[in-house]
Parts: structure tokens; sequence; C-alpha cells
């Protein structure tokens, strides 16, 4: 069987609030192998953001806590590395896109300013370019995302461009120094629609034609069955299924799943059919068993006791949810 | 850029003039007649009338504040009614000494205010975080001329470290004036004894008047850094491996210094009016004590003159604090000025 990429096992992280304790990743598996295109999926504060920041070791200190858990990056664990080495996967080896273009640019320097200084500490340059270097790169960067005039882009403030220009140069900061993985987290959940398609469309080309390897968080399920080949789908700090995104979309297991797909509204059809009940638990008192079961309706008293564990249903095809048990046996 | 520096220098000329009309006549409706008052209770009525004349007093007020604007501006100021001399010349003497005073205490207010601040808010909650915070309680809350009199206390007079009193020793003769900044003046003309005594002699002033600055300063710079800590672009900074010093000094610093320096314009009127009191305090021939003396002596022009003259300071201040603040932050010159 082939090594993944990185690799995040049984991953639990807390946060300290006034409170108490929020316990938002709650035992989280995920892996990613090379040149895959793996989708992430959830609500609104199911913890996918959290996940990418534990991976890129940002979580804020010292609110946040990894109390559990393991992140494998090519043979090595990113959480017990000195801040040096991470520094040099943060440099060369994962990268990030962030949710809103608007407030992940830093608003008093250029877009050449901060664009330069991604190339410049790069691990591929080494901090060995010279100004002249780093400028024709940076344009190069900018022109690869199919930004009109980069030279003049360069000594723009951020203020002064579109939210989709912003994030061609977010694109650009995170696809110029030849990364190996890519974490978009909601790349284009804060542009207008029609840039959003543009967006998505340029991210993917770019990241097939470097052969890198991408987690596209999202919470929009057409983003993810256009452009991923398997999909983890996250609720309250869990992963609760995961499958190849075509075998996902043609035969959704977990109750969660589904609810997620039949609350898209479609064009064609009359109105939404059903969404799910309820909301994201308060992760101060997180419900025992199954995170899920207050809002699931085929929940019973096994699932409001014990925690379901990943079941394989075949063809790599698995889910957390005592329904499918029977199956197994 | 420079069509927003322009704009605000105009809108400065505009303040002063206001402010001008305004000390003109609060000093005119004061109750009290000013040839009068110069020339004392034994003067005969046609000495007064003369001087009214020449006053151009018997005039309306609009014709007066001419008079007065046409020789502000040819740099006369009238004359003292206490010192009997010429007021342009008693300035000339005293704000140097302030401007010393204050130069000093703003230097050394910003760069440890600052640097105090960035590390307090870098390392928020540490030891040397809290023992920030209790230090800038303290130093918001003490008045300037009590830190002065504690400084004398320990510092001249318990440790002897510090000359207590003046600008410089009395067997030292004052260095060529060029600027009027006794340290500055001796090291352009090379006295390096005179300029450590000079040195010496503000230190403690100056330090007394900056902790206040200090205190407030670099809580603001401190609560901002850990606003910007958690900031998205902090985060993205991080995340593509930018140096921690770098992410610090350069991305963090400037966005965080955007509201210190526009304190600091404002902190600005704070170090003049406690200069009033620290002047004192140290016997600091500057202008604070000038002006309270005019006071206390009802010498109406002489209080003129200081006032004018702290407010063109200010307005001046302020100037500088919105073009530095404009460099800061783009988004200002951006809106206001266009490009």
């Amino acid at each position: 069987m082939m090594v993944p990429l990185l690799e995040v096992k049984d991953l639990y992280v807390q946060f300290s609030v006034f409170e108490g304790e929020l316990k938002v990743l709650n035992g989280v598996n995920l892996k990613i192998n090379e040149g895959e295109k793996i989708g992430l999926v959830g609500e609104a504060g199911c913890g996918k953001t959290t996940t990418m920041k534990s991976i890129l070791r940002v979580l804020p200190t010292p609110v946040a806590r990894i109390s559990k858990g393991e992140i494998i990056y090519k043979g090595k664990n990113i959480l017990n590395m000195k801040p040096s080495e991470i520094q040099n996967i943060r440099r060369g080896e994962i990268t990030a896109i962030f949710q809103d273009p608007l407030t992940s640019l830093n608003p008093v320097f250029t877009i050449g300013q901060q664009l330069g200084d991604v190339i410049k500490y790069a691990s591929r340059y080494q901090d060995h370019l010279d100004k002249k270097e780093i400028f024709s790169k940076s344009v190069a960067a900018l022109k690869e995302t199919g930004m009109p005039d980069p030279e003049r882009i360069l000594n723009n403030y951020p203020v002064q461009l579109s939210g989709g220009m912003r994030q061609r140069v977010c694109i650009s900061e995170a696809l110029s120094t030849n990364h190996n993985l890519i974490i978009a987290d909601e790349p284009t959940t804060s542009l207008d629609v029609t840039i959003q398609d543009q967006i998505l469309r340029l991210l993917s080309k770019l990241v097939e034609k470097k052969k890198m390897s991408i987690i596209l968080i999202t919470h929009s399920l057409g983003v993810v069955r256009e452009l991923t080949d398997r999909v983890y789908v996250m609720y309250a700090g869990n992963i609760v299924e995961t499958a190849q995104t075509t075998t996902l979309f043609s035969n959704p297991l977990h109750p969660y799943t589904r609810g997620l797909m039949n609350a898209i509204p479609r064009l064609t059809g009359e109105r939404i059919f059903e969404g799910i009940e309820g909301r994201i638990p308060n992760y101060l008192y997180p419900p025992t068993g199954c995170r899920f079961h207050p809002r699931c309706k085929y929940s019973t008293k096994e699932c409001q006791e014990i925690f379901p564990l990943m079941y394989d249903t075949g063809n790599n095809h698995e889910v957390a949810c005592f329904l499918y048990k029977e199956e197994l046996n | 850029m420079g069509k927003h520096i322009i704009l605000r220098i105009l809108q400065a000329i505009v303040v002063l003039f206001g402010l001008s009309i305004l000390i003109f006549f609060i000093a005119r409706i004061i109750p009290g007649d000013p040839a009068r008052l110069i020339l004392g209770p034994l003067a005969t009525n046609e000495q007064i009338k003369e001087l009214t004349e020449e006053m151009h007093l018997d005039k309306p007020f609009v014709v007066q504040y001419y008079y007065w604007l046409t020789s502000l501006l040819q740099g006369d100021l009238g004359k003292s009614l206490y010192t009997r001399r010429s007021i342009t010349t008693d300035l000339k003497m005293f704000v140097p000494a302030t401007l010393e005073l204050m130069f000093f205490s703003f230097v050394i207010s910003l760069i440890i205010g600052q640097v105090m601040g960035v590390f307090a808010g870098y390392f928020r909650d540490s030891w040397f975080d809290n023992l920030f915070r209790v230090f800038s309680y303290i130093g918001i809350a003490t008045p300037a001329f009590a830190i002065a009199i504690f400084a004398l206390i320990i510092f001249s007079y318990t440790l002897n470290i510090a000359p207590a009193i003046g600008r410089i020793g009395l067997w030292l003769d004052s260095p060529p004036q060029i600027t009027g900044l006794f340290v500055i003046d001796s090291i352009l003309t090379g006295q390096w004894r005179t300029a450590f005594e000079a040195f010496k002699h503000i230190l403690l002033p100056a330090i007394s008047l900056a902790i206040a600055n200090i205190a407030q300063e670099g809580r603001i710079t401190r609560s901002s850094i850990i606003d910007n800590l958690q900031k998205d672009y902090i985060i993205a900074h991080k995340v593509h491996g930018i140096p921690t010093r770098i992410i610090i000094f350069k991305y963090l610093l400037k966005p965080s210094l955007v509201p210190t320096v526009s304190i600091m314009g404002l902190d600005f009127a704070c170090l003049l009016a406690n200069a009033f009191l620290v002047e004192t305090v140290f016997m600091w021939p500057g202008i604070s004590r000038y002006g309270v003396t005019a006071m206390l002596n009802k010498d109406l022009n002489a209080i003129i003159a200081v006032v004018l003259f702290i407010g063109i300071l200010y307005s001046l201040m302020n100037l500088i604090v919105d073009i530095v603040v404009s460099y800061l932050d783009p988004r200002i010159r951006l809106q206001r000025g266009g490009i």
C-alpha cells in the first residue's frame, strides 16, 4: 500500500475559554496521498479550519491545545518538530490559501513587498535571490494566475484590488514556490458567485500543472464534486464518512451526508425538500456517543452511549455510523 | 501622497488663523486697560491716551487685529509687561530649553514605549507583560511632577548621581547658540564635556516627563499588537514561513503603530501641560515656567505669545503625526488624498 503524503491520526484539539474547555476536534483521521485532491466538507463551525491550522501549527496559543494525536508528514510527526523544521515545512512543503482574501493580505504593505518576502524565504531559493530576481519571479507568479498588468499590481496595496484579484494574489503567494501540498480553506466563500468559478478553475488548473496535492476545505458539495478525487465529510470535530467522490455522491451512507445533500437547493426543483434539523452542538458539553445523534432521525440508544468507529463498507468507503455495523459483520 | 500632505498643511494654516483670532479677542475682552497695565498706577491720563493711540487701542477690533497680525508675522509680539523686554527675545531664550526637554522625553518615550509595548504584546501574559502592566498603571496614574520629585529625591539627593537643577553645570559656559538645544549645539561645536554635562542635566526631567507617555503609548502598542497577532494576515505570513523577527518588526509593527502614533499627537498636549510642573521642579528655564510666571503676573502679551507658541507647536506636531500615519497606513492616504 502507498505511504500517504500526510496523515492526521486521531487528532484532538481543545480551546480553553472562560467557560471551560471547548472540545473541538474529537479524534480526526485523514490521509492524503501524493498528487491526490481531497475535499473536506462540513457545515460552518465543524472544525475544518481548526484541522488546517493544526497541520500548519498556527493554532492560537495558548488558547488552543492539541491534547492527543499525530500529524505525520513524509514519515515525521509535525507536532514534535522543532521551530526550524516547521519553518522548512512551511517554506517548501505545505502551504495554504485562506478563506477571506480581504483579511489575509497585510493592509499596510504593497503586494510586491508581501509576495516578494514569500518568494525570498521559500526553501527553493534559500534567501539567495537579489532584488531583481525577486521582482521578476513575483511578476511571473502573478502572471501565472492570469493577473492583468502584474508590474503595476506589485506596487499596489491590497485596498486597491478587488476581492477576486486579492485571492489571485493569495494563490500566487501559495503556488509560486513549488510546495507539495496546498490546503485551501474555503478559497471562494467570500467572493462573488461569478468570480468563485474562475478562481476554482484557476486553482485546480495550477495544482494539476504543478503536480501538487490539495486539501480543499469547503461547505459546498458542488465544488467538491467537480474538483476532488476523494472526500472527507466532517461533523462536529469528527470525520463521519469518507469515500471516492463519485462513490460518495452516488451512494451517501451517513445520515449527516445525506442531509447535506438533500439540503442543496436545486435550480430545477420546486423547493428544498429536507434540511437538517438543529445545529452544531455546543463544544463545551458535546453529546455523548455519536456527536450527531441529537440531530439524527435514526438515532438509537447505542448512538447516545457509544462513540461509533469507522466501518469499512468496501471500496474504500468508510462511515462512522452504527447503521452499517451489520453490513460489516 | 503629496496632495494629501498639502491639503493637511492648508488645514493647519486655517486652524492657526482661527487660533490667532480667538487668542486676540480673548485678550481684548479680558477686563483691564492694557495701556494702564503697562504704564502702572502712577501714569497720567495724557500718557495713557498717548500709549492707547500708539497701540491702536482706540480703533475697532478688526483694525486692531490687523495691526497685531501684521506685526506678529514680522516677528514682533510686543513687550512683556513683566520683564520689560521684547517678547521675541524672551521666547528665543526660553523656547529652546523647552524644545530640548520635549524632544528628549519624546524620543525616550517613543523608543522605550514601543519596545516595551511590542514585547509585552508579543509575550502576552508572561512575567514581562505583567510587570509592564503594573508599571503602566502606575505610570499613567502618577502625575509627572510627583515622579519628578521622587526622581529628584532618589537620584540627586540620595544617590547623588544626577544633577538636580538647571540645564548645565554652573562652572561651564553654555555652548554657542545654533539650534538652542544645548546637547546638540555642543556636539556640533565639538565640546564633548559640555555635551555630556548637558545630557546629564536633561536626563532626569526628560525621563520624569516621559514616564506617563511611555506607559500610555506602550499600552496602546501592546493592545494593538495583541489585536493584530490574531489577524488572518499575520497567520498567513506565518504559514508562508516568513522568519519570526521579520513578522514582528515588519509585518506586525507597522500596522500596530498606527493607533500609537495617532495618540502621540494628543499626548503631546499632555507633555506640554506636564512640562509646566516638571520645569518648575527642576528649575528648568523653559517656556512653560515663563508662561506660569506670565500668568501669575497678568502679563497679557507674554500669555498670548505662550499660548500662540503652544498652539503652533501642537498643530505642527499633529501635522507631522498625520503625515506619519498616512505613511504607515496606505488606506488613509489612498482614501483622502487620491493616489
